[in-house]
């Protein structure tokens, strides 16, 4: 619009303007229209130059105009575009790979195009701190629980055909870099049976795994000590490791792809309703239903309250945080709000090591019965390392640096005296990544809150997060848009085995 | 005034959600370099794909078709009267060839698919060698196989959907395999070549021209570590030390080799 009045101005202002142009007719007229050109360029400099500035003008209007006209993205109000929308069905807070996997497979399910706008938030938009793409990666069946297992077949056989289902018409396929390797787990004398009980149960499941004495492992592994070792467990099938950056954006690509809505920021407030009802122990319980999330804008004042109906907890490390300011675990002692969702960040090391003469490309993903692991990285060389650190010394989750004191003193001995090569390592770089640690029995809870009777929960894994992504989130889709599990049944991790205190829990397991 | 500015408004942001719609197939497009122009049909295509869904679907249709009729082809006979030969049946309908234990005899399909019904005479009899090369099998296709347990070689020469899951596979044949050709297969990575390692009896391995490979040289050289008694194979590669990416890391393996 101010275009225009400028327009104006100018053309009260310009007195010249008219008279040259009753100049240039009269000249016409006399000599033909030919000379037009000539008598317009010869004005004086003044005349000129206003030419100039209009011309300027008159393309700086063009432009807003060619804005304005339907096709493009122009509109006169200030509209931040990155802001979420102000109505979504179904807010998923946590972009990482579990978020991107729920909105991925409610796309996938729902019967009609556009059936559900949902709305991804994520705080971090660099993954600097993202457990997805802090994690070494690896992929197992050899759990203890059924469940796990079979969530780690349902995830395997997803990433099998991961093109079929990730798959954008006319972009790269995805290449996962997926490692077949392996898991090797070893056993002391204390979790020899352990390991026994857990290979039947991983039989029974469908996991091609299989149990080597000490001398079948020194004969299939020669650079490995066993001494101390009883027993070993190697997966020969659908175990290693891949890229999970890569993941987590073939599920983006798609996700975006089919219809959702991207959205960087922070959810720093949950608006709702409060229902008081009467449990059957004569308990009163405060029911609540969230309205609105308060999505805040990175670096900025801005802020937009998104009305759902629907909100999934996906927020990984810090999902605690978001029940916490509903009021979740401050309530009384004995009362189910006084019980804390029982997530929390822990922070874990993993460290690069350079040893030319280590193992090689025959290095599976080994888990020593210590609870140190490594793998290979790459051809050059170069393994990742690291060890879960005892409850009593969990280091500090406020930053992401790396105590190097802790590999010295945990991580190396051991690593040399399983594989001897290790002797002459060199460390070559270190990061430190959050695990979303479930506190109560290390095992990701999966459903609705009992007392947020719109917040689904999908957080607390512990570490297999990344690993499970594909098989939970369709099981989350699956819960809210069927009302329960239709192809695995994980109704075992739901909220209730907190309320009713009997933990889940891994044996054997890091 | 601000009649027709709330209508241009509304014009505004009807239209750019339509180009939203339109163009939401680049929206997460990563920075890449520009891919080599397409043929005139299917840039004709790409632009109606992008443009009605009806296209769009259409091609999706035609993609999942093409991939139902792969799984099809793999899942292999099911009949009860075949199960004895079911290994037979199903490498002769995907035009591959087989070889009994103790007999010279090559049974294949000939070039429209056809084949003789007389290697039922030998029902009973183990399969030694498998030829597979340029057929379509698949990881599904190879529980076909799972049950010759004496099957001594394995040749996959140019499969196009034999890739590194594939591979993870072959551990069934773990006891008996003693050659494998996997040469000019276009799926196959060093992640799968990784698998093999559980092949304890593999004696000769070809891994010529696999496409996918990219520091060949070293990929080799880690392959003969892992497999000491194996004889490996691998031409079609540019070994070419000046050029190759890594060539310090092959360098200095290859040292260390000697």
């Amino acid at each position: 619009m101010s275009a225009w009045r400028r327009l104006q101005v100018k053309l009260r202002t310009a007195p010249g303007f008219f008279a040259s142009i009753q100049l240039t007719r009269r000249h016409a007229r006399q000599y033909g229209p030919l000379t037009l050109c000539r008598s317009l360029s010869t004005g004086s400099p003044l005349q000129n130059k206003y030419f100039k500035d209009l011309k300027a003008q008159l393309a700086g209007f063009r432009k807003k105009a060619s804005d304005a006209l339907p096709g493009s993205s122009w509109t006169p109000l200030l509209v931040s575009p990155n802001l979420p929308p102000a109505r979504v069905d179904i807010v998923i807070i946590g972009g990482g790979v579990v978020g991107w996997s729920i909105a991925y497979w409610l796309k996938q399910k729902e019967m009609i195009r556009e059936g559900a706008r949902i709305l991804v938030v994520e705080k971090d938009p660099m993954y600097s701190q993202s457990s997805t793409v802090l994690s070494a990666g690896g992929i197992r069946q050899q759990f203890s629980l059924p469940e796990n297992i079979h969530l780690s077949l349902a995830s395997v056989n997803f990433m099998r055909k991961i093109n079929d289902y990730l798959g954008v018409m006319n972009e790269d396929p995805v290449d996962l870099q997926f490692n077949q390797s392996g898991y090797l787990f070893l056993a002391s004398e204390q979790g020899a049976q352990i390991m026994e009980e857990n290979y039947i149960t991983q039989r029974n499941a469908g996991a091609h795994v299989s149990l080597l004495s000490p001398t079948q492992l020194k004969q299939k592994f020669p650079w490995i000590n066993t001494d101390g070792v009883v027993l070993a467990s190697y997966g020969l099938e659908n175990e290693g490791w891949f890229d999970p950056w890569t993941l987590l954006n073939a599920f983006k690509r798609k996700a975006i792809s089919m219809g959702v809505i991207p959205c960087h920021g922070e959810v720093t407030d949950l608006k709702c309703t409060t229902k008081m009802l009467r449990s059957d122990s004569d308990e009163i319980m405060a029911v609540k239903r969230i309205n609105y999330v308060k999505v805040q804008m990175l670096n900025s004042l801005e802020y937009q309250p998104v009305e759902c109906s629907i909100v999934v907890n996906a927020a990984g490390a810090f999902s605690g945080k978001l029940t916490k300011m509903l009021g979740i675990g401050s309530g009384p002692k004995d009362s189910i709000a006084g019980i804390p969702l029982p997530v929390e960040p822990r922070k874990r090391y993993v460290y690069v090591v350079n040893c030319p003469d280590g193992p090689g490309l025959d290095t599976p993903f080994l888990i020593d019965y210590s609870g140190v692991y490594f793998r290979r990285e790459g051809l050059g060389g170069n393994y990742i390392a690291g060890v879960s650190p005892e409850e009593a010394e969990e280091p500090d989750t406020n930053n992401l640096e790396v105590d190097h004191q802790f590999f010295e003193e945990k991580v190396w001995p051991v690593l040399a005296h399983r594989v001897p090569a290790f002797e002459k390592l060199k460390v070559t770089s270190a990061w430190a990544g959050f695990y979303d640690y479930n506190t109560f029995d290390q095992n990701g809870i999966i459903g609705v809150h009992p007392l947020i009777n719109n917040m689904y929960l999908a957080t607390g894994f512990s570490g297999h997060g990344l690993q499970h992504s594909p098989a939970v989130g369709r099981a989350v889709a699956e819960l809210i848009l069927d009302g329960n599990f239709k192809t695995l049944d994980l109704s075992s991790f739901s909220f209730g085995r907190i309320l009713s205190q009997e933990p889940m829990l891994e044996r054997n397991i890091v | 005034m601000s009649a027709p500015l709330t209508s241009l408004h509304r014009c505004c942001q009807r239209s750019a959600l339509l180009l939203l719609v339109a163009r939401r197939q680049w929206c997460s497009s990563s920075a890449s370099p520009p891919p080599p122009p397409l043929p005139r049909h299917r840039r004709l295509l790409l632009f109606l794909t992008q443009r009605y869904y009806d296209i769009e679907m259409l091609v999706n249709w035609k993609s999942q078709l093409k991939r139902k009729w792969l799984e099809w082809k793999n899942i292999g006979p099911r009949s009860s009267w075949r199960s004895e030969v079911t290994s037979q049946y199903y490498v002769l309908r995907l035009r591959g060839g087989f070889r009994y234990a103790g007999q010279s005899e090559w049974f294949r399909a000939d070039h429209r698919g056809r084949f003789r019904q007389d290697f039922l005479k030998h029902k009973g009899t183990p399969l030694e060698e498998v030829d597979m090369s340029h057929t379509d099998i698949n990881f599904t296709g190879l529980r076909n196989l799972a049950s010759q347990q004496s099957l001594r070689t394995l040749k996959l020469r140019g499969c196009p959907y034999v890739d590194d899951w594939f591979l993870s596979r072959l551990h069934v044949f773990e006891d008996c395999l003693e050659e494998l050709d996997i040469s000019h297969c276009p799926q196959i990575t060093t992640g799968g070549l990784a698998a093999l390692r559980n092949l304890k009896g593999l004696k000769r391995l070809d891994v010529s021209s696999l496409p996918r490979i990219e520091i060949a040289g070293l990929v080799v050289i880690l392959l003969e570590e892992m497999l000491p008694q194996c004889q490996i194979t691998a031409t079609g590669y540019n070994l070419d030390l000046s050029q190759a990416g890594g060539e310090k890391e092959v360098e200095e393996l290859s040292q260390r080799q000697r």
